[in-house]
């Protein structure tokens, strides 16, 4: 019983720490008017409303969800090709690019950054929207890369091999095997991939700062000059995104496993 | 179909555009970063091809030794902080039920995934004299009046131990995950109580496990940029914010660069240190 109630008060207490500043944030951001104020002073869901009509609110919630629909999508594009190459050939040298895929990730994101940055600036096109994209494809393509070589290495290679004895060939077997097989990874990964680069700041800010405003640079520039009650609600706005997008992963596909608990068929 | 060697060209088509992608797009920056690191910084924000190490030179400064010396501690304490904490929790999180670990699992991603800007601010505002937790103390009669708790170290910390916490349980839960939970039964069987069996069984065998997690989250730590501008003061700066500080508001991309060719040596030096920790479990596993 003693040991029960502590795990639960463990559980509570890591459960409040995480939640709480969210907590926070969610109540200021009901607020009803301009203050900075816990518990919040009546409630007003306004704050909400500016995301969509404030210009320059609504211009960065469109460039943010553009670049990352985007970005996700060549970074999958990216790492589809490379990670069907390693499962279906031996090419050990080959492996360099995925060493090259994760690297961005391991590495504190500012080497990634002022390293991008450089390059745009060398060859002449820093500041252009479309550099941005480029750069959080590659950050961001360990994700797709990940769940991807996840989801070959669990399809079962005898299916493979009847589809080949029936006469298939190498593309046949890609679309009406291997790519139905694959899709809940397929789209695990771009879903990975897009709520971080929704989330992202280094990067685009270096790539694309004095330029376009992203939702994280837009926030962390109001920050500056002060508050205003929308950094709340675009904050608790991420939230939901991220946890709508995360708990679709968790029903359509199988979360335990994509974090790499290989075990969970057993329990 | 089995697996085979690549034999004509053809089969290599795959592999031309990610190749091409990673190359031109990831090498080529390192790379280019790298020869920008030697270059001579000219004033007004240009740099022309040179050869020069003065760049690397001003690392001798005591200027960037308390700066080097401020990143490491801090990135020390919140690896060390976060393990501490993460170890026993991750380790409950896997006895629970698979319902119980996938609402887990979904908000962890989801705290993990939050912007560093949403993450400063949702703390400036806790730590706020308006709205912050000191208010809940003043209501509760444990203090006279409300206060600001930023800028300051103690809301730097608090803030990057938030950041890495999420990313150090999602570290720690595939191997945790695959414990065999037999050790502890056999422990129970002797006639250990859960906590000792916790503490002399499961800890010993994942001690590599252990020490590979503090220094990935030690990595991750290292490259927090926002969080020490937002919740702290100009001294509590970290080798990052001066590296991003350096290239954007200073123009000076040749020491920006050295620096950040200095970062990328440390965490190498480390992600090196983990694969060789990883691959001594492997071997005595």
């Amino acid at each position: 019983m003693m040991d029960t109630f502590l795990h639960r008060l463990g559980f509570a207490v890591v459960a409040l720490f995480l939640a709480g500043p969210l907590i926070i944030v969610a109540g200021v951001s009901v607020n009803e008017k301009q203050s900075l104020t816990f518990p919040p002073e009546g409630f007003s869901m306004a704050w909400y409303e500016q995301i969509f009509t404030d210009p320059g609110w609504r211009a960065a919630l469109v460039a943010s969800v553009l670049l990352a629909a985007l970005s996700a999508a060549l970074a999958v594009l990216i790492a589809l090709p490379l990670s069907w190459f390693l499962w279906r050939r031996i090419a050990p040298w080959a492996n360099v690019f995925r060493l090259l895929g994760v690297a961005p990730f391991i590495l504190p994101p500012v080497i990634t950054a002022l390293g991008l940055l450089t390059f745009w600036a060398t060859i002449g096109f820093y500041g252009q929207p479309w550099t941005a994209v480029i750069s959080h494809a590659i950050f961001f393509v360990t994700l797709p890369l990940v769940t991807l070589s996840l989801g070959f290495s669990s399809i079962d290679r005898s299916l493979v091999e009847a589809a080949a004895t029936m006469g298939a060939d190498d593309r046949l077997v890609l679309r009406t095997v291997v790519l139905p097989l694959i899709l809940p990874y397929l789209v695990s990964g771009y879903a990975f991939a897009f709520v971080l680069s929704l989330n992202e700041y280094i990067v685009a800010y270096m790539t694309v700062g004095f330029t376009m405003e992203t939702l994280p640079i837009k926030i962390f520039n109001a920050l500056r000059y002060g508050y205003t009650p929308t950094m709340a609600s675009v904050s608790v706005f991420f939230v939901a995104i991220a946890a709508v997008v995360f708990a679709l992963i968790a029903r359509f596909g199988d979360l335990p496993r994509l974090l790499g608990a290989m075990a969970s068929d057993e329990s | 179909m089995r697996r085979e060697p690549p034999r004509t060209i053809a089969d290599y088509t795959p592999l031309a555009f990610p190749a091409i992608m990673l190359i031109i797009f990831f090498v080529v920056p390192f790379s280019t970063m790298i020869a920008v690191s030697f270059f001579r910084r000219q004033q007004g924000g240009f740099y022309t091809p040179d050869f020069v190490i003065d760049n690397y030179g001003r690392f001798l400064s005591a200027f960037f030794g308390g700066v080097l010396g401020f990143s490491l501690m801090l990135a020390i304490m919140v690896a060390v902080i976060c393990v501490a904490i993460a170890f026993p929790f991750t380790y409950l999180l896997t006895k629970t039920s698979r319902r119980v670990q996938i609402v887990w699992l979904v908000c962890l991603l989801s705290v993990l995934s939050l912007s560093e800007v949403i993450i400063g601010f949702a703390w400036s505002t806790l730590f706020s004299r308006t709205a912050g937790i000191t208010n809940l103390l003043v209501a509760a009669g444990l203090m006279s009046e409300p206060q600001a708790l930023l800028p300051g170290f103690g809301a730097v910390l608090t803030g990057m131990v938030y950041q890495a916490l999420p990313y150090t349980i999602l570290v720690l839960y595939p191997a945790l995950v695959r414990l065999d939970p037999t050790l502890l039964e056999a422990a129970r069987t002797l006639g250990a109580s859960p906590l000792r069996g916790f503490i002399n069984i499961i800890v010993p065998a994942l001690r590599n496990t252990i020490v590979a997690t503090l220094i990935m989250v030690f990595v991750f730590a290292l490259g927090s940029y926002l969080l020490p501008q937002i919740l702290g003061r100009p001294q509590h700066w970290t080798l990052s914010v001066l590296i991003t500080d350096q290239a954007i508001y200073q123009s000076n991309m040749p020491f920006a660069a050295a620096m950040a060719v200095f970062l990328v040596l440390i965490s190498l030096a480390l992600v090196g240190l983990t694969l060789l920790v990883g691959g001594r479990r492997e071997a005595t596993a």
